[in-house]
């Protein structure tokens, strides 16, 4: 398989290495070659003109499904629509069945992913079955492939569990993901508010996030420990890591896009498919999470890739199951907030490609010399519709479906290994 | 009714979607068919053929015989299906039923569901004309319907009047249709009750949240008080019925403050002396046998109505 690749005249966003020029750049044997490296005779050209070329994007939470919910996705499947978003590597989070609590399971994921588009990065457990009565083997799963530990899906509901988890996790440099919801709460199917009233759904208030992640706060600030808050959604909670982030707390966060392009308002009309938790909020928490993506409150972009089948969707919106896919429209949605100018193009690859490795844990993210050739290649402007056909996901719950979109990841490789393209049938 | 007035409604899913010309026509039909209901010979042959399918996922009395009365006493086939949720849950889906139900070609399919969205839900899945006897604590249109017609039988209007809403509102179908209803024909309507049973922008529905019992029974032409369920273990809302019926029951006292010829109303099964005291729930005022009556009639106008239009 050919590694080694001209692009040429792309606009080459890597932040990291404080770039953003209009130019070449060259790939040799699945590296990023010095800049005026000679092109070896023969190197196939790439033409990019009109795109950008940036670091290869991490989604760092998403739900591959395998082992045990591979009607749903599998890790092959859920690979295909991460390239095909412009993903170069995706952190799969543990709560599959079984669940990756033990070297065994994360072995397996790491085994099949082996074969797969895109790099796999699984996500241990906190605790047992995500249960969240006894701790997993952090040193085992890390020597097995975790980088890091979550329950996600489930908040850890007992304190001191999770204040043990946080220091227990500091021993191998672990981040622990925190699913901050109190599930007292959140029982409720949607966010509690006028809509939520109007339509006789439960609602799920915004301090049941809230009250979780200053939990979670004031245990990382306690033990001086780090933790990572999954799918902020709310102002509050944006507020409160703000906060904690200027007193020093080792704090960092994600949201999702469908937190920064939709509210509640979307849920009139009973689709099931703007059901997910935690769920769509107000207007204003909408606009509160943009600021926090701007100012440095949320490090990261993350889809919470959550497939499901018509099977847990075409049903009653109480027995619906939460969560929408995310990979395939992550690039479309998040380049709104360029367009919207609430980020730049810059803030937006730290988002979507630099702070996802750097939490995680691993050398991604940059265009340097000599790294491996992991990058992403976007076209800005492209418009297309996003028609059920065109999904390469194994399941289709997604309330962005025949939006019309702006913006698109046009090529994906991994390790100089062309693993998505829409710019070329030449190409692989 | 040759010369029927325009009823552009294939499915009745909520008061969200009736407009005041729809709901003057729907109590104008309700009001000639409730005549039938006083004949010697109480069947007319108006929906003969017709199959009505009452689909029934949680119990129900009133509400479910009012639906069948109504279909018979229209020459309709009626059919009962009293499904439960759990039973859906272990086998069949929703969507299933529905594709099934609609293989035997029933004309009008009558859904109550505990949950909210689920008769639209049906709608996808289903030829015949829907219509919703309550879903969850979203809507029940034909109550507020019924509520309107008993409303405007005594007071002769549905605008400018005071409509005073008391008890659980929060898990309130009655509440969201009545509120709907209500001020769409030009009424106040003034809800009150605990704090923990107040959902949060009843508001931005149109109801004017009360400080107090008083201020929201003060010159009501209607006092409307709601069942109480008894607290879900997981969710402490009441700490007992009796506080309830100390703090937020309507007693004489209260119902004193209202005009002197409100009505008093209750959508039922009333909890006696929890939400109304026993001599107001059997005073003079109480129309909730008035209710009960125009249930059918209102019931009998929706089957009409949503046949005139297939």
């Amino acid at each position: 398989m050919n590694t080694t690749w001209h692009f040429i005249n792309g606009r080459i966003i890597d932040p990291l290495n404080k770039v953003d020029r209009t130019g070449n750049l060259l790939v040799i044997d699945g590296r990023i070659a010095v800049p005026d490296h000679p092109v070896p005779a023969g190197t196939p050209e790439i033409n990019v003109s009109g795109c950008w070329i940036v670091p290869g994007l991490t989604d760092m939470h998403v739900h591959l499904r395998e082992p045990g919910e591979e009607y749903k996705e599998d890790i092959l499947s859920g690979c295909l629509a991460a390239v095909s978003g412009g993903f170069t590597g995706v952190a799969c989070m543990p709560n599959t069945r079984p669940v990756n609590d033990c070297a065994a399971v994360t072995a397996m994921i790491t085994a099949r992913a082996a074969g797969a588009a895109a790099r796999v990065y699984p996500v241990g457990a906190i605790s047992l079955k995500c249960e969240g009565r006894q701790l997993t083997e952090f040193g085992e799963l890390r020597a097995a492939g975790v980088v890091a530990v979550s329950d996600d899906g489930q908040p850890v509901v007992d304190s001191q569990l999770m204040r043990r988890a946080l220091e227990y996790a500091s021993d191998f440099n672990l981040p622990v993901i925190s699913h901050s919801e109190d599930p007292a709460l959140s029982t409720g199917l949607m966010n509690e508010g006028p809509v939520s009233t109007r339509l006789g759904l439960k609602g799920i208030p915004a301090a049941a996030e809230a009250v979780m992640v200053y939990r979670e706060i004031a245990l990382a600030e306690f033990t001086g420990t780090r933790v990572h808050i999954a799918h902020v959604s709310t102002a509050m909670a944006a507020d409160l890591i703000r906060a904690a982030k200027i007193r020093g707390v080792r704090v960092t966060a994600e949201t999702a896009p469908h937190y920064f392009t939709l509210t509640d308002d979307a849920v009139t009309g009973f689709d099931t498919n703007t059901k997910m938790n935690p769920p769509l909020r107000t207007e204003q928490d909408r606009q509160a999470i943009q600021e926090a993506l701007a100012d440095g409150t949320i490090d990261a972009i993350a889809t919470d890739h959550a497939p499901h089948s018509i099977l847990e969707k075409e049903v009653e919106f109480d027995q619906a199951a939460n969560g929408i896919i995310g990979l395939e429209t992550a690039v479309s949605l998040s380049l709104a907030l360029v367009r919207d100018k609430v980020v730049d193009e810059r803030r937006l690859i730290e988002l979507l490609a630099v702070n996802p490795a750097a939490i995680l844990g691993f050398d991604a993210g940059h265009l340097s010399a000599g790294a491996v050739a992991d990058i992403t290649v976007i076209d800005p402007q492209q418009q297309f519709i996003y028609t059920a056909d065109q999904i390469i996901s194994k399941s289709r719950n997604t309330p962005f479906l025949d939006w019309s979109l702006q913006g698109r990841a046009m090529l994906t490789m991994v390790g100089g290994s062309i693993r998505y393209n829409r710019i070329s049938a030449a190409l692989p | 009714m040759a010369t029927g007035p325009t009823f552009a409604h294939r499915h009745i899913l909520g008061m969200e979607q009736l407009s005041q010309e729809d709901i003057n026509t729907i109590l104008s039909t309700a009001d000639s068919f409730k005549e039938i209901s006083v004949r010697p010979i109480k069947k007319v042959p108006t929906l003969r053929g017709l199959t009505v399918i009452n689909l029934f996922f949680e119990p129900s009395t009133r509400t479910r015989l009012s639906f069948e009365v109504a279909a018979k006493r229209m020459s309709a086939d009626t059919f009962n299906i009293n499904a439960s949720t759990s039973s859906t849950v272990k086998g069949e889906t929703l969507p299933d039923t529905a594709r099934n139900i609609s293989a035997m070609y029933p004309d009008i399919i009558v859904i109550r569901h505990s949950c909210a969205g689920t008769p639209l839900l049906l709608t996808r899945y289903v030829r015949a004309a829907v219509i919703n006897a309550g879903d969850g604590a979203h809507e029940h249109p034909s109550q507020a319907l019924l509520d309107l017609m008993t409303v405007n039988e005594h007071r002769g209007t549905l605008s400018g009047l005071k409509i005073a809403i008391i008890g659980d509102i929060t898990h309130s179908r009655v509440a969201r249709s009545n509120i709907i209803g209500f001020t769409r024909m030009g009424s106040e309507v003034c809800v009150y009750g605990p704090a923990t049973l107040i959902p949060k922008g009843i508001e931005q529905m149109g109801a004017t949240l009360s400080p107090s019992l008083e201020e929201a029974v003060r010159d009501a032409d209607v006092v409307m008080a709601l069942r109480i369920q008894r607290e879900r273990q997981n969710d402490p809302l009441l700490p007992s019925l009796r506080e309830y019926a100390r703090e937020f029951g309507i007693s004489r006292s209260i119902l004193s403050l209202a005009r002197p010829d409100a009505l008093v109303m209750h959508p039922g099964p009333v909890n006696r002396g929890v939400e109304l005291n026993p001599d107001v729930a059997d005073g003079p005022r109480s129309v909730i046998l008035d209710q009960v009556t125009n249930g059918v009639a209102v019931r009998m106008a929706l089957l009409y109505l949503v046949m005139g239009n297939s």
